[in-house]
């Protein structure tokens, strides 16, 4: 199982818009909370209340100072970005092809890569394998989880159905999260990454993420043109006699 | 990386026990393998190592009881190839221990012996290429990962089976001073290389710059940073690595001279520090998201 | 080959239950998903108005709150000193008996002597009335210390607010700024808002000192200094003065810029406006020549030129008295450059920028509507700048009028309530100055009377002062004294100093809801808790009693001699009332409710719940009927449906009268919270399309409103850019009227009660030494963390577990300190050691840290070497209450001088790099926490909903 499928009939996974991503941690929190009590319960936590708390997470925001782009408006003077980092659902996932169990796979019907939590050993390879920190070991469960991409949500029936996306997408509440078929060009998530110029995380690994990034824009200027003395100021003395002067044309 | 000591004691003794179960059986191969009694405490004591390695590997697993599931992927996974090699390379040893114990016809011995050849060198090359097969590590993806491997455990495994046979003083040094050789080269060369992936390629916009880091997602060090995020002082790494290499030169004049069981100790430690550096220098390339410049 | 195969439709849970989050004060609705009466799931409420379905990071983790192992069990009495967190268990028969005899004592003697102070809670309209009732003028919430200048600049200017009383119009709105906010209590709103904008392509202008959050993904990001903002919105209101790009038909409408004011220095009536004979202020007219009351809609107010009144004496246009202000070079951009940080090219730029979207970018809606005069309008004309600020502004001692300065800004480019612009949300608007005058002058205080009303409203001048007979204040935090004339909140954070040193007199009951004041939310914490704990000649605490209702064990409830333990938010009912602070959108009049969606397994009840049996016991009117049996035995629920405000409106306004028809006003429904619940928690009523904007001058939407019982006025709401009120007060200190301030307020208060805004210097800065203190200091909320709430959060605290100072790049080189290392931050008041972490995006002359986050050890479930007590650390040790001694050697609030309003972030400091450290300082013992079950070692939550597996 550890051997990945040529293709996938679809390419499930999320676009992450950083241009609006405001770091507030609720697709964080929400990831947390779903899957907790789902296909991979629990995510446990350590030393909860305690000197090093700490737990499984498949979702975690970063944020991160950039000095900025010179050429872009906006941008020329660094930026400040919040970075939402979970797994990217791979193309070519070496986690899954190190995984001596057949724990970690990828599904042929969608490209979600899963851990299998009754068959996976704990060895951790598969986290070694991830350039990306995507896999998260829990050490009560003593087996990996990660991002499941909700696949307990997103074709589960007893969930409306305007709601079968990722715990993640449905909370964020900026919409800087989307879900969608990256397989398919004329659906909404490709599209949008077509428009904006999203992009692969380290591309340069190779991994072919299905996840896509969005950058930050260029700042929008409505009007460039600092404002001209609206009246010549010789004609009319002083600035304030050429406003009242105005203000008594245009009240009249 | 963290250094695990489950798995450095693993591939420390694992290596040292196919060493000897190598050197043992291509000298049976050759047919100039020691007598039955001695064959078959080289065996044991192979085996031994072998079993303790891999039985302390399995208490780095978080499910140590379904650890019979890691056989399964030898299509793609070099674990699970290393799993399966192990368990192989068993039966032609208990072919050959069940020979010498009982004195059984010999005629098998030579097969058995050169599967046995095979199977520890299949093993270890596994073991290495556990590593070396992993992308995201600058430290271990390289072609000389698994030959070190083999050529530390020739090493140290030689030392062992200088001792039963007291003979093959030279060859075994040359194995050390190889092994060093190998391994100076192996950390003049990462020293060398910053590493081909930078935190821009990390975060796929190098229009803005290099980032550094401004809120962590925890405070407190989580999974990644524990796993991945291990660092050793510099000072502190330079000199185990130059403990190692004494040790491992000390253990190959000792060797040379005919002293291996002494020998067998340093390259022991020696061999222990390598590994523990091995882990404790890699970098890993997720690190790029938590400040790290290049990995 | 795939995989195994996975069941990936399992069903989620037994039982979805909707009510309203209270994480924070957003008030989002929530579906709580239930499995095994354990919460399974907390998620948005797709049709609720407020959150539209999307949840934050808090909102999200309330299965750790509500599981919290801080929280209280039972009620418990003091059994050692205060601080030792040694208490016994006791009854609530006994607890409820015990209050009753300390305050039922108290109100019999001297009801004054009893403080009743609530934080967070929202439920102000219970607990007011219940003071009220109870006749103590010492009742407030935590407005005074939260954002009174931001309501108080408002509801005197425009009859709104920012805070949570208006939005901008996400859906229309082209240019967007936003000063001083991190998070807000809009706090889904605004993301969901600012999500919307950037997706339009609006532009979002950020004006801050630290560029994270919002400020990260600003269009633009305004570094501004601390404290200037009056600098750099008066600059942009001189350009748009100097270049003519005003909106005088909105102003000649909508605002008092054509009232006269009258000149003549030196007598009483100075800088009043001229009024007629009716009383109404006067303009001039420019058609018929003459002076009209400003109520004719005829008029055709002339906003340039000195006239002579009737009576000889002189007066001019508010406009006029404007225009030299702004266009004064005072604020040119030039002028403000240095002070602000900015530079004048970009402010020049930004007024362009706002000219250009209010007049050229102008959006029309083709909907006809009704003018206060009853004008038809055809359509409504919208200057799509909009604009939202908070504390940010608020937080500084110059904060109303900064405040006021933004909205004049507003005002002028003409969108307030427009299409585009700024909208309030029902029940604003309100009048203008708001008709709600503040209770409780000391001669008005009798035992077991109630008072004549709220202790809280807003004085139009000397005369609604609550002063004792020598003219010093009524109330124990000296709110509506000279010290803070219009503290509309109250100041919360003057209670325990002032009743610690019985000034202006002692307090014999302290009771406190929902606010942790023994630590995040006092300014000088070593000092409060020397006020909790501070004993008379006699050995008696000067506080004598102190009651407290917490749900958790924080800070605060060592020091309480009785703990009325609450329930969580899931546990309790709630009334979220348009009495309040109601959850209503523009265009949406709407309140919510929460109700019990799991039961409470501890000894614990609803603190309003307990709050109404107390007022029953106590025998207080209107919470007993004529036989002194209890008006409302159902507790909370059972008032939230049969209390009656005034006929007909009671705490909820929908599915009133007796079938549940009638919205806003309509009898009694005894059916009303089941049809809240099936409607998800909330009621919202739609506004018509031709109400939905200038409600302050809409003929349709005034009329509406006062048929909902929301508006008490028909008249419209004129926008007051110049501010009479504010200028009766400096009358006053002139001189003039019977009311006259202490000797040593005079010159403060002329120099700050300008009518109009104005920018003066914050008053630390001014007042102590800034080569020692030279940088500001400020703090920021985390998204994902409510004040002190958060830390007994397992999900939340391992985001957040402890703080770091942040500091510029150049301040960090300055002391030679990077990353990690410890520094000394020192003020006048004292000093902290903590860890910084090195950044850009900061003002460089400021440093600044996430609120909150430092802990004391003992407190909130966490183990004594928690991060939160040894990395973590609160600026509020270097915040003095109290500003350094002046002139006179009187020490003035670190306060507003208008509102009272906390200055949290006028703070000065001075770094040095400390050299070593591993824990912060200053050192706090452990507080005893023996009543409290010891927290578990590892959570697995969610892992019992798992069919077993294999
Ligand atoms: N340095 C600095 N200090 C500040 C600020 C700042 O910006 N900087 N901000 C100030 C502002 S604006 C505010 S509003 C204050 C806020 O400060 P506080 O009003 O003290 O707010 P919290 O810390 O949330 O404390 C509220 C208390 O309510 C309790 N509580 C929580 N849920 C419940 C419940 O359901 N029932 C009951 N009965 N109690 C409950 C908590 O346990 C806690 O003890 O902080 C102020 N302090
Ligand atoms: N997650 C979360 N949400 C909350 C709360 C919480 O504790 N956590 N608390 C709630 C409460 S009680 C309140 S009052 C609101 C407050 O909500 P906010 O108004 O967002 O309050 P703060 O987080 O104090 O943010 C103040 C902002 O003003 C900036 N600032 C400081 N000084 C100046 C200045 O002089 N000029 C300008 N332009 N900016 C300045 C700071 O950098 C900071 O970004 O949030 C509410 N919502
Ligand atoms: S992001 Fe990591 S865990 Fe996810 S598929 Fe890619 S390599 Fe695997
Ligand atoms: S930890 Fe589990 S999923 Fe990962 S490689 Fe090992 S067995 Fe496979
Ligand atoms: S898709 Fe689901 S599992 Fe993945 S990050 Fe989002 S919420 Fe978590
Ligand atoms: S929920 Fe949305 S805005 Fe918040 S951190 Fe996640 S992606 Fe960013
Ligand atoms: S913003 Fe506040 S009320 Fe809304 S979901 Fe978050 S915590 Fe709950
Ligand atoms: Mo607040």
């Amino acid at each position: 199982m550890t051997t990945l499928p040529k293709t996938t009939t679809k390419k499930l996974g999320l676009v992450i818009d950083l241009d609006i991503c405001v770091g507030c941690q609720a697709c964080a929190t929400s990831c947390k909370e779903w899957n907790t009590g789902g296909y991979s319960a629990p995510l446990s936590d350590h030393d909860p209340y305690g000197a090093d708390p700490s737990g499984a997470w498949l979702n975690r925001i970063h944020s991160f100072e950039f000095p900025g782009d010179a050429a872009t408006p906006g941008l020329a003077d660094g930026k400040t970005v919040h970075f939402p980092r979970s797994c990217l659902h791979c193309e070519e996932p070496a986690c899954v092809t190190v995984c001596p169990t057949g724990a970690s796979y990828k599904r042929e019907e969608d490209g979600i890569v899963l851990v299998n939590p009754d068959t996976c050993i704990g060895c951790k390879l598969c986290s070694w394998a991830c350039p990306y920190g995507a896999r998260e070991y829990d050490y009560d469960h003593g087996v990996m989880k990660k991002c499941t991409l909700c696949v307990d949500r997103i074709y589960n029936e007893h969930i409306p159905e305007e709601d079968r996306i990722p715990a993640c997408v449905r909370a964020c509440p900026t919409g800087a999260r989307a879900f969608g078929d990256l397989g398919d060009p004329d659906s909404d998530v490709s599209r949008n990454v077509a428009e904006r110029e999203g992009f692969d995380l380290l591309a340069e690994m190779g991994y072919k993420p299905t996840n896509k990034y969005l950058p930050p824009r260029k700042r929008v200027d409505p009007t460039p043109e600092p404002l001209p003395e609206a009246v010549p100021l010789a004609k009319h003395g002083s600035r304030m006699d050429a406003l009242f002067a105005w203000v008594d044309k245009t009240l009249s | 990386m963290h250094p695990a000591y489950t798995v450095i004691f693993f591939t420390t003794a694992s290596g040292a026990g196919y060493g000897l179960l190598f050197w043992l059986s291509l000298a049976h191969v050759f047919g100039a393998g020691p007598d039955r009694w001695t064959s078959l405490g080289a065996l044991i004591l192979g085996t031994v190592l072998v079993s303790a390695g891999l039985v302390s590997s399995t208490y780095h697993l978080g499910r140590p009881e379904r650890a019979w599931r890691a056989f399964s992927q030898w299509r793609s996974s070099w674990l699970s190839r290393e799993g399966v090699a192990a368990v192989a390379t068993y039966l032609p040893m208990t072919g050959l221990g069940l020979i010498w114990l009982f004195g059984l016809s010999e005629n098998l011995v030579t097969l058995l012996a050169a599967l046995t050849v095979f199977g520890t060198l299949i093993t270890v090359y596994c073991t290495g290429m556990i590593y070396g097969s992993l992308p995201t590590i600058r430290h271990w993806y390289r072609t000389d990962v698994p030959v070190i491997y083999l050529v530390l455990a020739a090493g140290t495994g030689g030392l062992l089976f200088q001792s039963f046979v007291d003979d093959y003083n030279l060859l075994v040094a040359i194995a050390l001073v190889a092994g060093l050789a190998l391994k100076m080269w192996y950390w003049m060369d990462v020293d060398r290389d910053p590493g081909k992936y930078t935190s821009e390629m990390a975060f796929g916009m190098p229009q803005l710059g290099a980032p550094t880091p401004l809120d962590p997602p925890h405070t407190q060090p989580n999974f990644i940073m524990r796993e991945m995020g291990y660092v050793v002082a510099r000072k502190h790494a330079k000199r185990l690595r130059t403990f190692a290499m004494v040790l491992l030169f000390g253990a190959s004049v000792l060797a040379l001279v005919g002293l291996p069981w002494i020998a067998v100790l340093l390259a022991g430690a020696a061999v222990w520090m390598e590994r523990w550096l091995f882990f404790a220098e890699a970098e890993h390339v997720s690190m790029l998201y938590y400040g790290a410049q290049r990995a | 080959m795939t995989g195994p195969q996975i069941d990936t439709s399992a069903p989620v849970s037994d039982e979805i239950r909707k009510t309203t989050c209270y994480m924070c004060a957003c008030r989002c609705g929530i579906d709580v998903h239930l499995k095994d009466n354990k919460v399974r799931y907390i998620e948005g409420n797709r049709d609720h108005p407020v959150n539209k379905g999307v949840i934050c990071g808090k909102g999200a983790s309330g299965i750790m709150q509500h599981y919290s192992p801080a929280r209280l069990k039972a009620p418990m009495k003091r059994v050692g000193p205060r601080g030792s967190g040694q208490f016994e268990e006791i009854s609530w028969d006994e607890a409820l008996e015990m209050a009753t005899d300390w305050m039922g004592e108290v109100r019999k003697r001297d009801p004054k002597r009893l403080a009743f102070f609530t934080g967070r809670d929202q439920s102000q309209s219970l607990t007011g009335f219940w003071a009220i009732k109870y006749g103590t003028p010492n009742f407030a919430a935590h407005g005074g210390f939260c954002s009174v200048n931001m309501a108080a600049g408002g509801l005197y200017t425009f009859g709104g607010a920012f805070w949570e009383f208006g939005d901008p119009d996400w859906d229309k709105t082209k240019y967007f700024m936003l000063f001083g906010v991190a998070e807000d209590h809009a706090s889904n709103p605004i993301k969901i808002g600012i999500g919307k904008l950037k997706k339009r392509g609006a532009k979002v202008v950020s004006v801050n000192p630290v560029r994270t959050g919002y400020n990260a993904v600003a269009d633009e990001w305004i570094g501004i200094r601390p404290g200037t903002d009056g600098l750099f919105v008066g600059a942009l209101i001189h350009e748009l003065f100097r270049t003519q790009q005003i909106d005088l038909d909105y102003l000649q409408r909508y605002t008092n810029s054509g009232w006269l004011v009258i000149d003549a220095p030196g007598t009483g009536d100075d800088g009043l406006f001229a009024r007629g004979e009716d009383g109404d202020q006067l303009v001039w007219c420019q058609s018929s020549q003459s002076f009209q009351s400003r109520k004719n809609p005829d008029a055709q107010a002339a906003f340039t030129g000195a006239r002579t009144l009737p009576d000889g004496r002189s007066a001019r246009p508010v406009f006029e008295l404007m225009a030299e202000r702004y266009m004064s070079d005072e604020y040119s951009p030039e002028t403000v450059a240095q002070e602000t940080g900015l530079s004048a090219e970009d402010m020049r730029r930004i007024a362009a920028e706002l000219a250009h979207v209010a007049f050229q970018e102008e959006i029309v809606i083709e909907q006809p509507w009704v003018d206060w005069a009853g004008r038809k309008q055809d359509k409504m004309i919208g200057r799509p700048v909009s604009m939202h600020a908070m504390r940010g502004i608020s937080a500084h001692s110059n904060g109303f009028q900064t405040c006021r300065m933004i909205h004049l800004l507003q005002i002028l480019l003409g969108s307030i309530d427009c299409p585009g612009g700024f909208r309030y949300k029902p029940p604003y608007p309100k009048q203008t100055p708001p008709n709600l005058l503040p209770h409780g002058r000391l001669a008005d205080v009798a035992p077991e009377t109630p008072l004549a009303g709220p202790q809280l409203g807003f004085p139009h001048g000397p005369e609604h002062l609550l002063l004792d007979e020598n003219g010093d204040p009524s109330r124990i935090d000296k709110g509506f004294s000279w010290d803070a004339p219009m503290s509309a909140h109250g100041m919360m954070h003057m209670v325990l100093n002032n009743a610690a040193k019985q000034d202006p007199y002692k307090i014999d009951v302290l009771f406190m809801y929902m606010a942790n004041m023994a630590w995040n939310s006092s300014m000088n914490v070593p000092g409060t808790l020397d006020a909790l704990t501070a004993k008379d000649d006699d050995g008696n605490y000067v506080i004598p009693k102190i009651i407290y209702s917490d749900a958790y064990y924080s800070e605060t409830v060592p020091f309480a001699d009785l703990i009325l333990p609450d329930t969580t938010y899931l546990e309790r009912w709630d009334c979220i009332s348009l009495l309040d602070r109601p959850i209503s959108e523009p265009e949406l009049v709407a309140d919510s409710i929460r109700h019990p969606v799991v039961e409470p397994d501890r000894d614990v009840r609803g603190f309003q719940t307990v709050l109404i049996d107390l007022g029953a016991r106590l025998g207080l009117p209107g919470f007993v009927k004529e036989d002194g049996s209890p008006a409302y035995p159902g507790g909370y629920p059972d008032y939230m449906v049969n209390h009656e405000r005034k006929p007909g409106v009671g705490p909820l306004a929908g599915w009133r009268g007796k079938d549940g028809t009638d919205s806003g006003v309509g009898a009694v429904n005894p059916a009303q919270l089941d049809r809240y619940i099936e409607n998800g928690a909330f009621f919202g009523q739609h506004l018509a399309p031709e109400h939905a904007y200038f409600k302050h001058a809409n003929r349709g939407y005034i009329d509406w409103a006062i048929s909902k019982g929301i508006r008490a006025s028909a008249e419209p709401t004129i926008f007051q850019l110049y501010c009479e009120p504010v200028q009766k007060f400096r009358l006053a200190a002139q001189g003039f009227g019977d009311i006259q301030p202490p000797d040593r307020a005079r010159d403060r208060i002329k120099r700050y009660f300008d009518p109009l805004p104005f920018w003066y210097p914050p008053f630390e800065g001014e007042m102590v030494d800034l080569e020692a203190y030279p940088l500001n200091a400020i703090t920021q909320r985390p998204m994902h963390m409510y004040h002190s709430w958060g830390s007994q959060n397992a999900w939340l605290r391992q985001i957040t577990a402890a703080n770091r100072l942040y500091v510029h790049t150049s301040v960090a080189e300055g002391i030679g300190a990077k990353d990690d290392d410890w520094v000394w931050l020192t003020s006048h008041q004292g000093r902290v050691k903590c860890q910084i972490q090195v950044m850009e995006g900061v003002n460089p002359h400021t440093v600044w840290t996430w609120n909150a986050i430092g802990k004391r050890r003992g407190a909130w479930g966490l183990s004594d070497d928690a991060p939160e007590s040894n990395k973590g650390f609160l600026l509020n040790h270097l915040i003095s209450e109290l500003l350094p001694a002046g002139g006179g050697g009187y020490r003035y609030s670190n306060s507003d001088p208008i509102t009272g309003q906390a200055a949290w972030f006028d703070l000065r400091v001075g770094i040095t790099k400390a050299a070593v450290g591993d824990t912060v300082e200053p050192f706090f013992e452990p507080l005893g926490n023996a009543s409290q079950e010891p927290s578990p070692e590892k959570l697995a939550y969610g892992a019992a909903f798992k069919e077993p597996a294999e």
